[in-house]
Formats: C-alpha cells, structure tokens, sequence
C-alpha cells in the first residue's frame, strides 16, 4: 500500500469573509485531532500555528473559503483555498512587516504582516498558486520524520 | 508557582476562572497575534490589551496557563464565554504591561 492510499481527510471547514469570531475554530479541531492520533507535540505546535494562521488569511483578505486537513504516515497537508480576489505580488505578501490588513484586523492585533512568514517558518514545504480575479490555494505540509534539518 | 499563587502574588482579579492549578511556565507580551501566535509555548502566561474572543483561541491552541489584560482593558463578553467552555484562565489587572512583566520577572518567572 502507497502513502496516497492512506492519506486521509480529517478536517473541512468552511470561513467566511470577515468572521473573525470563527477564527481558531479549524486549528483548534485539527489539534485535537492530532493529539488523539497521537502526533508528537511539536508537530501539533507546527501545524496548529500554520492552520491558524491560514485561517485568519481567509477572514482577513479574501472573499471567503476553505481549510482543510489530511493526514497520511509521512506528512500533514492543510490545504487553504478561498474565492478571491488573488494575491497580487506574492514575494512582497511573504515580506515580514508587509500588510494589505484593513483597519478593523489591525486593531484586534491582527495585519502586522507576520501571518505568511509564520506559515512558511513552521511549515516543512508550503505551495502557493493565486491568480488576480480567482482565488488563492495555499499548501503547506509539515512532514512526520522531522529527522532532517527543518525542526524549528 | 501555579495561576492561584500568582492571583494572591500581584492581586489580580479573576475574569474567567478555569484551572487555577495551572503550573506557570514563562510569559510573553504583545499585542500582535502572530508573534503571540509564534512565541508562547504550554504554560506561558499572555500579556496583554486585546479582549476579543481570538486571545482565547490562541490560548487554547498554545495551551497557555492564562491570559491576563493589563492596564484595565478587559475581555469581551464572548471572549469570556468562549474562555469559559474552552476552560481557559483569563485574569486582569490595573499595571500596564511593562508594569506587569516587571512584577513577573521579580518572582522569577520567565528568567532564563
């Protein structure tokens, strides 16, 4: 049996535009998901601020959309995929300090332009495909042999 | 020292009590939540003036001993309720948060 046989679909959650209250809600389930499958604590730590992160992304700038999570014996997968509007200069958007955040996100602490740097520092291997008018589809993995070199 | 030693320590007051037995590991300060988001770990004490229900989810996705406002600020009422299902501590006090920290560090929490 292959990896991909056994890869498995553990959360879905759908966010929409601009409900910050639902924030933390797909990163809190997927946590407690992984501490029953019994994922060491720093991988859960990893995944829990990449998912969290991506969630807020949603709520933040985008018109809506997706998180979801799958599990398989080599990696974690959270796939974030939303509606629009596209990211417009995608190495600018991973400047740390660099934000599009609106007022209302700042105030509560949000749109300090750390949310992507935090994704790609503790995600093993992150894919980022967006297209101006149709959407944003981020794939960030954090890997379960952590025996190479990308342990925090 | 754990959350109950540490209320009668600075006299702090109890917004949302869940586990006061809550050993204390260190603590942060900030009110940018990705950096919040990146630097507490389980059992760290969370500084802070934000009072919206996201102070909570981060809480409970770092397994944060508790999250204390500082210079007054309070959480909201659905901070409250959702740290009250989640079972997180949430604390206040009038000290700023340098104030605080300062208070913190001389009862030795978070020196290396």
């Amino acid at each position: 049996m292959t990896n991909e046989e056994v890869r498995q679909e553990i959360i879905n959650f759908e966010i929409e535009a601009g409900d910050f209250s639902s924030g933390g809600e797909a990163s809190s389930k997927l946590k407690s998901i992984l501490r029953k499958l019994g994922i060491p604590s720093q991988l859960i730590r990893k995944t829990a601020i990449t998912t969290y992160e991506l969630e807020i992304n949603i709520i933040i700038h985008t018109f809506g959309g997706r998180i979801s999570a799958e599990v398989s014996p080599k990696e974690i997968k959270v796939i974030a995929s939303d509606q629009g509007p596209g990211i417009e200069d995608v190495d600018k958007a991973f400047q740390p300090g660099y934000s599009t955040a609106n007022e209302k996100a700042r105030e509560m602490g949000f749109g300090a332009g750390m949310g992507l740097c935090n994704i790609k520092r503790y995600s093993d291997n992150l894919e980022v495909r967006t297209k101006i008018g149709e959407g944003t589809t981020i794939e960030a993995y954090i890997y379960l042999d952590q025996s190479g070199d990308n342990i925090e | 020292m754990n959350i109950k030693d540490l209320i009668e320590e600075l006299d702090l007051e109890v917004v949302v009590e869940a586990d006061l037995e809550k050993e204390i590991k260190g603590a942060y300060s900030s009110d940018l939540l990705s950096n919040v988001m990146a630097r507490t770990k389980e059992g760290d004490l969370w500084l802070t003036v934000q009072g919206h229900q996201n102070i909570v989810a981060i809480a409970l996705l770092n397994d944060l001993a508790a999250v204390i406002t500082t210079e007054e600020f309070e959480a909201d009422e659905e901070a409250r309720s959702k740290a009250q299902n989640q079972g997180i501590n949430l604390l206040k006090t009038t000290l700023s948060s340098y104030e605080l920290s300062g208070e913190l560090y001389k009862l030795g929490i978070g020196q290396k």
